[in-house]
């Protein structure tokens, strides 16, 4: 299952991380009747009702586990205030990737099983009354990964962003970018840098919100250069996937590496914020957009 | 030793690590019957040169067919093949570029953490005209190897390259990235100083520089590590250099868990010089002498050189705003099939 899995997921290797440990959550999830799954973390096992009531956090360890993007959106957004945007656009084989089984097909599976068409959605909404452009990187879509159409999508929301001045927040789970798109998803972190940019010259603000886990591509290009970086605890965070670097250097790595905890420690993100206290943390953070006078809470929701 | 670095790569994800005979036949198998022309041809020029024997019609023939043997090997080299040349150890790199130039003022250091070896910048002169250069240093031998990390930069490399940037954007230089690596380095001093932040940093930053940038991929254009500097507005690859989102061998051993497959992996990623123009991510390809730039180092690098001033020529008087302008568009849509996206 677990090899099966891997020939699945189009990603390069930075993503490799634990995948088998994910691949073998993701069996236990889909089990129906599975009612009890381990936690990757800290190995108590879970009842997975539990689990799902407390937003995928582990009730012993705290851990983050990997979030399904409707799931995110539905945690914070305001219930009601939810837009899609650009749902519709869809994959390409534009290499005709010569692999076992078409390109195509893995994300057809990944469609069906998701009930979406690509692993990036993006629109608008309110997060405790404020208006934001939401984009959430799907770890269950392919890993992730970022082809074109991810990288499109990133790019279209912060033009959105940009057309209505209105703040940029992102969510990443991704495992880097999508090999199937060659070069053509190399170049998404160009796309999504030249939007930001352009962001950023109109005064625009962004948050970009790390999730487990966030490799390759995706962690060394937008997700890096918001202008306020949050990560989950215990989120994995870096360039090169770990068992890369480990087989690379031939050692051990050391304990926390490349954590979200380990990351703060050396400067690299802002703030460690819990699942729990996401959407408050961000509609906080969101206000100091609003300029240095505070408004009336009555000014601001409206 | 030469693509160590590909090695300890390629080891990294393969499940096994039997004898790689299709990827690994020193690389360079298809070459085989034309080292041995070369070789005989050697060998009779110095056999006329010794004994003074009037062999000049042999000598005459054993080059005509060494001539059609590399024009026909090199009109439709394999994509893997193509990799091959691109790492080939006697094609130039970054030094021998710098050797061409009429001056060159190395500038060192990121000025904050340490001087990355892997990553070459400095002022340059080049026929009457200054620019500042920046290149991914790969050495020659083993010793220069190991002292750049076979091409691999770290984030200081990545920080480095924009300071100067910065510099050259103050002093109103062009700028020139020579691009030949196998990827960025995968480390834990990476990691912790911030990797993917470097190369994001860069790529962000250098939609906004206000001088000209022209980037050419002399060899390896391997993943983040080679855009990292590859934000420009001229995008060029040399001949038989590749541009790829992953290493071949790293594609191979994902996929199909076997080293052996390497070759199929090189094919699959399109990442040869014609696939990239075709696919709308480049700009040109710059022609390699017959049979490769490491058959003819010094006319591929006059090839280059020519290339270099020919394109800042076309990129001078370009205003500040129009540049960065053109050069976010080029990157926005880059590899766009017209009408597939909508607009906001
Ligand atoms: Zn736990």
């Amino acid at each position: 299952m677990a090899d099966k899995q891997n020939k699945d997921d189009a990603r390069i290797p930075e993503s490799s991380l634990s995948e088998t440990r994910f691949s073998r959550l993701r069996k236990k999830k889909d089990m129906p009747g599975g009612l009890w799954l381990k936690c990757e973390s800290c190995g108590s096992m879970i009842y997975r009702k539990e689990l799902e009531e407390k937003g995928r956090v582990c009730p012993t360890c705290e851990f983050h586990f990997t979030l399904p993007g409707r799931e995110r959106i539905a945690m914070t957004i305001d219930e009601g205030t939810w837009s899609e945007r650009f749902s519709e656009i869809t994959a390409l084989d534009r290499l005709e990737f010569k692999d076992s089984s078409p390109y195509l097909d893995k994300v057809e599976k990944a469609r069906v099983r998701t009930k979406q068409n690509e692993a990036l959605i993006c629109g608008t909404g309110r997060i405790e009354g404020r208006e934001v452009v939401l984009a959430v990187l799907d770890f269950s879509f392919l890993c992730g990964s970022m082809g074109e159409v991810v990288g499109e999508k990133i790019a279209l929301a912060a033009e959105i962003a940009r057309k209505h001045a209105l703040p940029l927040v992102i969510f990443t789970g991704s495992g880097g970018a999508r090999m199937h798109e060659g070069v053509l998803s190399l170049m998404q972190m160009a796309k999504t840098c030249s939007a930001l940019a352009e962001l950023n010259d109109a005064g625009g603000f962004s948050i970009c919100v790390m999730t487990h886990p966030t490799t390759g591509g995706v962690t060394a290009s937008f997700a890096s250069v918001c202008d306020i970086t949050l990560a989950e605890p215990g989120a994995l965070i870096g360039f090169a996937g770990p068992r890369v670097i480990a087989t690379t250097l031939k050692q051990e790595l050391p304990a926390g590496f490349q954590r979200a905890e380990f990351l703060l420690e050396k400067g690299q993100i802002d703030r460690i914020v819990k699942r729990a206290e996401m959407k408050q943390v961000l509609a906080r953070l969101l206000d100091y957009a609003g300029g240095s006078k505070v408004a009336p809470r009555e000014a601001t929701k409206a | 030793m030469r693509r160590l670095a590909h090695h300890r790569q390629t080891q990294t994800m393969a499940t096994t690590n039997k004898p790689n005979s299709r990827a690994d036949a020193g690389g360079m198998a298809f070459e085989r019957p034309i080292q041995e022309l070369e070789a005989k041809l050697a060998e009779l020029e110095a056999l006329a040169l010794r004994t003074r024997l009037d062999i000049s019609s042999e000598i005459e023939a054993l080059r005509k067919q060494h001539k059609v043997a590399l024009e026909a090997t090199y009109k439709d080299l394999s994509a893997w093949e193509t990799v091959t040349v691109a790492r080939h150890s006697d094609r130039p790199v970054a030094l021998d570029y710098i050797n061409m130039l009429d001056d060159f003022v190395e500038l060192c250091g990121d000025k904050y953490f340490a001087d990355d070896k892997a990553m070459v910048t400095g002022l340059a002169t080049l026929a009457g005209r200054r620019f500042l250069l920046i290149a991914h240093r790969k050495g020659k031998t083993t010793k220069e190897r190991l002292a750049t990390n076979f091409g691999c930069a770290h984030p200081e490399g990545y920080r480095k390259a924009l300071r100067k940037m910065l510099l050259a954007q103050k002093l109103r230089l062009p700028i020139v990235t020579l691009i030949n690596t196998p990827g960025a380095y995968p480390g834990i001093g990476a990691e912790e100083r911030g990797q993917a932040a470097a190369i994001a940093e860069n790529i962000l930053q250098m939609m906004s520089i206000r001088v000209p940038i022209l980037s050419i991929v002399i060899g390896e254009g391997g993943s983040g590590g080679a855009l990292g500097i590859g934000v420009a507005d001229r995008v060029l690859m040399m001949e038989y250099a590749y541009y790829s989102v992953i290493s071949p061998e790293g594609c191979a051993a994902i996929l199909w868990k076997d080293g052996e497959r390497t070759p199929d992996a090189a094919e699959a990623l399109k990442l040869t010089s014609k696939d990239l123009l075709k696919l709308g991510v480049i700009d040109g390809v710059i022609s390699e002498p017959l049979g490769g730039a490491h058959r003819a180092p010094q006319v591929a690098m006059e090839e280059v050189k020519r290339t270099i001033l020919r394109e800042l020529e076309g990129l001078e008087g370009l205003a500040p705003d129009e540049l960065v302008r053109s050069r976010r568009k080029k990157f926005r849509t880059s590899g766009w099939i017209p009408g597939r996206f909508p607009t906001v």
